[in-house]
């Protein structure tokens, strides 16, 4: 099987690309917006704390 | 057992714990996911019937098993949170629900554009498609009770007595295509003889399955953490945390 | 009694309760849920008289028959206890076929040879079997298959 061959999927190219495409795109986003939110609200908490330290110290 | 139950209920044991688990899962979940990509896409041969149409399984039969498993995993979570009162179990239901919702929605996805050139249409009202579309609102019920109640405790509450209602609608997902008359074709791998599906194709397929549910575990703690310490951000554990990293940077 | 032991009765009771009720439900519902028909249940007169309906059958081995000059087509839709003529004008699916699994939409009509299914609407019914074309040309009896294959029509062998 050639490359021209393995993409067009025997003539379902446009259905089979497009649900590997969905997938693979739902799947990335659902890792990277936890992990963006979490280094976010970590960061936001810090600062929070230093300044609450920096008033009762 | 006890000691252990308690330990792993214990928010700030958990935070910690998690990170390190997350790395572990993230790899398996990579290895699963390449070899059935690779043996999927490449190396199983064309089907007899569909040609190469038939790959699109590869991605919608392990969505479709994981809305299911993450649903039931759900309810029990649900029946936990309820009955034992365990704050781990609430922060997994809003957790776990938009991983489930969102395989669901793919498995919704990938089957239409199957059935498209397969049957002929993206979309039928047979029982095991109106069941799944079904299971998508009530993923999307739990998520809408849990983030509009303002007291997360009840919201909990609220979120788990659905999911555990909600439950019912599993096994009728799974036995439609055995109870009624439906477009849909039967199951390949869960029923009771041999799986009719060559080797071939079978074993990137489980590859696959696995690799989802990997990913599923690994992005379960990823948001547990995030949903923990959101929770839990004016908490002592979260705040010692905090100075603790500020004097090591 | 505890409180936890209070609360695991009351969800033991819900998720029983609600078991049955659904059950209930699906059986009373049970003939809106089929989404087709198989031909002998409509020689058996159980299909909506007048009314449209889906009819799912296998293709009969030789029964396709294609005008030459439009896109009519005929074909006899069969299960393993009888069969229906079936005529649809129109674009039929790729998987279309002699020994194909098929859902029809339409409604009854009386043709020149008893009933006759007038479909406006083809859909392909494939089977949970998934091979080779190798391992499938290995596998083919000389006359194809006849009857409907396991899962195909698992429901009418229930009550039995």
């Amino acid at each position: 099987m050639n490359w021209q061959e393995f993409w067009a999927m025997g003539g379902h190219a446009f259905y089979v690309w497009t649900s590997f495409g969905a997938v693979a795109a739902v799947m990335l986003a659902n890792w990277l917006l936890p992990v963006l939110q979490h280094r976010k609200l970590l960061d936001q908490l810090r600062r929070q704390s230093r300044r609450q330290g920096g008033q009762s110290r | 057992m006890k000691t252990w139950f308690h330990q792993w209920g214990s928010p700030p044991h958990f935070y910690e714990r998690a990170a390190r688990w997350t790395p572990w899962f993230s790899v398996l979940a990579l290895v699963t996911l390449a070899y059935g990509l690779i043996g999927g896409l490449v190396l199983a041969p064309m089907d007899y019937q569909q040609g190469q149409g038939y790959r699109i399984i590869f991605v919608h039969v392990p969505s479709a098993w994981m809305s299911m498993f993450i649903y039931t995993t759900l309810a029990i979570a649900g029946g936990i949170a309820l009955i034992w009162r365990m704050k781990l179990a609430e922060v997994y239901i809003a957790a776990a629900a938009p991983l489930g919702a969102s395989f669901t929605f793919l498995a919704l996805l990938t089957g239409s554009l199957w059935g498209k050139p397969m049957w002929g249409t993206y979309w039928v009202w047979d029982a095991r498609l109106t069941s799944e579309l079904i299971l998508l609102f009530l993923y999307l019920g739990v998520i809408a009770l849990y983030s509009a109640i303002e007291d997360k405790r009840s919201a909990a509450r609220a979120a788990s007595v659905l999911a555990l209602v909600g439950v019912v609608n599993i096994p009728i997902i799974h036995y439609s295509v055995e109870w009624w008359h439906t477009l849909h074709q039967g199951p390949t791998v869960t029923k009771f003889d041999k799986p009719s599906i060559d080797t071939a194709m079978l074993l990137p397929l489980l590859s696959m399955a696995l690799g989802f549910t990997f990913y599923f575990a690994a992005l379960a703690l990823v948001r547990m953490r995030l949903g923990l310490l959101q929770r839990e951000r004016y908490s002592r554990w979260v705040s010692d945390m905090l100075n603790q990293s500020q004097v090591k940077s | 009694m505890t409180p936890r032991r209070r609360r695991m009765l009351f969800i033991g009771c819900l998720l029983l309760g609600l078991a049955a009720a659904t059950a209930l439900m699906l059986k009373a519902f049970e003939q809106n849920l089929l989404y087709f028909y198989s031909p002998s249940q409509v020689m058996a007169g159980e299909a909506p008289e007048g009314q449209r309906f889906r009819l799912g059958g296998l293709v009969k081995y030789g029964s396709v028959k294609r005008a030459e000059d439009s896109l009519d087509v005929q074909f006899v839709l069969a299960d393993c206890e009888d069969s229906l003529p079936v005529t649809y004008r129109g674009i039929l699916p790729d998987l279309f076929r002699e020994g194909q699994g098929i859902v029809a939409y339409g409604q009854l009509s009386t043709g020149q040879n008893g009933r006759l299914f007038v479909a406006d609407e083809v859909l392909a019914k494939h089977d949970e079997n998934y091979m080779s074309p190798e391992v499938a040309e290995s596998l083919k009896k000389p006359d194809g298959a006849s009857c409907m294959p396991p899962g195909m029509l698992n429901a009418g062998n229930r009550e039995n």
